[in-house]
């Protein structure tokens, strides 16, 4: 154990301080140059690395994956577009398309909502009270999705009838003799699919409640107080009075919410691994690499992930120009 | 953080309800008790199945197995419960004190060194001028939305090549470049707001850049540094899906891989489960309880304008 941590350590403080030599290295270069050069060259040394990472990680990624898209499963001859046919003539695979997207269409939209109740309902109480809230409900965004599956496992669990029921939610339906469910594994109408996404929701609403709490706090009260002269009830102040104002950050959630829902794979992963009819793309994407060793069917199912994502990144950046104009 | 409206409905408890208010109240929005209800079964909702965890880690596989955890509050005096679980997550077959270190280990490099890496880039995308600066910015943030799987089979193949799989710097490199764009994004929305007057007359008195940001730039950062560090900080430590395929189990796996063995193990009970799910969540929750101030104010830094 203690070798251990000496190494752990010592890799620790060799990654962090090649990171720092790195710099000054650059910066030595730069002033080595001439006085005119050195100013023209500077920007670009300081952004090398990040932009250096960022291609390697995402970019040169991104590109090799469509390329690989059409290829056999370990990339070796071109197969055409065979990757795509073959997953879309798969049943089970059109299945795991349409939880993604079930995932996709419930859960932003219910985190917005319960996010910004309690932003507004937070924001009457006393100070004190407010943050007590706030703190409990953010506390599941600290916790790793894997942990939270653990949780909410335990939640779920079912015994078979007449055993005691050591998972909440049974024990509470058996007070009214109804039950057990087994929560997980009963896929009608997707009820396995949608316990699984209030794990998901549980951890997010504490995001999206902190954002929008600060921008419900930042309307201006003038603006409130004009509308109440002027006889609205607090229901039209709401809709008609802050929602507009605060429209820039529900957006801003309900894209991150959004993303983050369509990576999903560790709740999925940890809970069911995909059975009973809940697989998402991106444990559908883990089981291509890792069971079935196929890279041209976990490249196209990234690429059709990538493909749904063009929408939100064009719609990223059209947001961001048009903040940074104003 | 509230203003002192808020504190006078704390003053008159159960105030009347919000549709009475008329323009002559200093606060309409008062909580009123409904307010006050609905969110309290919120806090008891959210806090259930963590407090359900933290109890169920304590208690032994035959307590766990024959009754729920709420039935120790029926005899709060003979609650009967045990340290055993712990250690047998801790140094049992799972090895998640080996684990623990493992992802300290990964987490605080793959934590400081994007951070520098981000705030040199931050710091020459606000205060130096150059040919194709808002192009770079523009395609770093929008790299923001790109899945980090597609990193995954690329980036194993040429790990494979150089022989990183398995290592440290596999998934810190890797973590550096998922959460550059985000870095970037945050600091330099922060430096942007920074008196660019005080920058400049570093400058007339003859500080080079790389002085001004060690000296000025990165000081006054600190908030959004620190919240970016929490940020990530969080976001290492808690990953389930870099570790898993650049390193995968075995002798550098962290706590989330480690938390996966107790899952896929025949025979274990859910005791040991939940005392590892609270090992994995126990770091985590301090940084965030101790330093949520910084968190929440860089999260909105960001996203929210004005």
């Amino acid at each position: 154990m203690f070798g251990k941590t000496l190494t752990a350590l010592i890799t620790v403080l060799a990654g962090i301080g090649a990171a720092l030599l790195l710099y000054w290295i650059l910066n030595k270069i730069a002033e080595l140059l001439p006085g005119r050069w050195e100013d023209r060259i500077k920007p670009y040394l300081y952004i090398l690395p990040a932009f250096a990472a960022i291609s390697l990680y995402l970019i040169y990624p991104a590109v090799l994956t469509f390329i690989n898209s059409f290829k056999d499963n370990l990339s070796r001859q071109w197969v055409g577009t065979r990757n795509y046919t073959d997953l879309f003539h798969d049943p089970a695979f059109r299945q795991t398309l349409f939880n993604t997207l079930l995932w996709i269409v419930i859960v932003p939209i219910v985190t917005v909502v319960l996010g910004l109740m309690v932003a507004v309902l937070t924001d009457r109480l006393s100070a004190r009270g407010e943050k007590l809230t706030k703190t409990v409900i953010f506390l599941p965004m600290a916790i790793s999705l894997i942990g939270a599956a653990t949780i909410w496992r335990f939640v779920y669990d079912a015994e078979p009838k007449g055993q005691p029921q050591i998972g909440i939610l049974n024990a509470f339906i058996g007070i009214f003799n109804w039950g057990p469910v087994a929560w997980l594994q009963n896929s009608n109408f997707h009820l396995n699919s949608i316990m699984l996404m209030i794990i998901l929701m549980w951890a997010q609403v504490g995001f999206s409640m902190v954002l929008l709490s600060a921008a419900v706090k930042g309307v201006p009260v003038d603006t409130l107080e004009a509308a109440r002269i002027d006889g609205a009830d607090e229901r039209q102040i709401f809709f008609k009075v802050v929602i507009p104002q605060i429209k820039g950050t529900l957006i801003t959630v309900f894209i991150t919410v959004t993303i983050t829902t369509m990576k999903i794979f560790d709740i999925v992963y940890v809970n069911t691994n995909g059975n009973f009819n809940t697989n998402v793309l991106g444990n559908q994407f883990y089981n291509e690499i890792s069971t079935y060793v196929n890279y041209g069917a976990a490249s196209a199912i990234v690429v059709i992930l990538m493909i749904a994502v063009i929408p939100i990144m064009w719609y990223q950046v059209k947001h961001f120009r048009a903040e940074e104009a104003a | 953080m509230t203003d002192t409206a808020s504190t006078q409905a704390a003053a008159t408890p159960g105030s009347k309800p919000r549709k009475k208010a008329t323009a002559f109240d200093k606060n309409p929005a008062k909580a009123g008790w409904v307010t006050k209800l609905v969110l309290g079964l919120i806090c008891l909702l959210w806090m259930i199945p963590i407090l359900g965890t933290f109890i169920t880690s304590f208690r032994s596989l035959d307590a766990v197995n024959n009754s729920g955890w709420w039935t120790v509050f029926r005899h709060p005096l003979t609650m009967d419960l045990t340290l055993h679980n712990y250690h047998e997550a801790l140094f049992g077959n799972a090895h998640m004190g080996r684990a623990f270190i493992n992802s300290i280990a990964i987490a605080l490099p793959a934590t400081f060194i994007p951070i520098l890496i981000a705030a040199f880039a931050a710091y020459a995308f606000t205060f130096m001028e150059f040919p194709g600066r808002d192009v770079l910015f523009l395609t770093i943030v929008s790299m923001l939305v790109v899945p980090n799987y597609v990193a995954f089979i690329p980036i194993l193949k040429l790990y494979r090549n150089f022989g990183l799989n398995g290592t440290f710097p596999a998934v810190w490199l890797a973590h550096i470049g998922f959460g550059m764009s985000l870095a970037i994004y945050i600091l330099r929305n922060y430096m942007a707001t920074l008196p660019k007057t005080v920058i400049e007359s570093a400058k007339i008195d003859g500080a080079s850049h790389y002085q001004t940001f060690f000296r000025l730039v990165l000081p006054m950062s600190v908030p959004a540094l620190a919240s970016f560090a929490i940020f990530q900080f969080l976001w290492v430590w808690n990953d389930l899906l870099v570790a898993l395929v650049f390193i995968g189990p075995g002798e550098n796996e962290p706590l989330t891989v480690s938390l996966t063995h107790l899952k896929t193990t025949l025979g274990q009970g859910w005791e040991v489960t939940t005392a590892g799910g609270f090992l994995v969540m126990i770091v985590p929750i301090i940084v965030f309880l101790s330093l949520q101030r910084f968190f929440i104010r860089g999260l909105t830094a960001g996203a929210v304008k004005g």
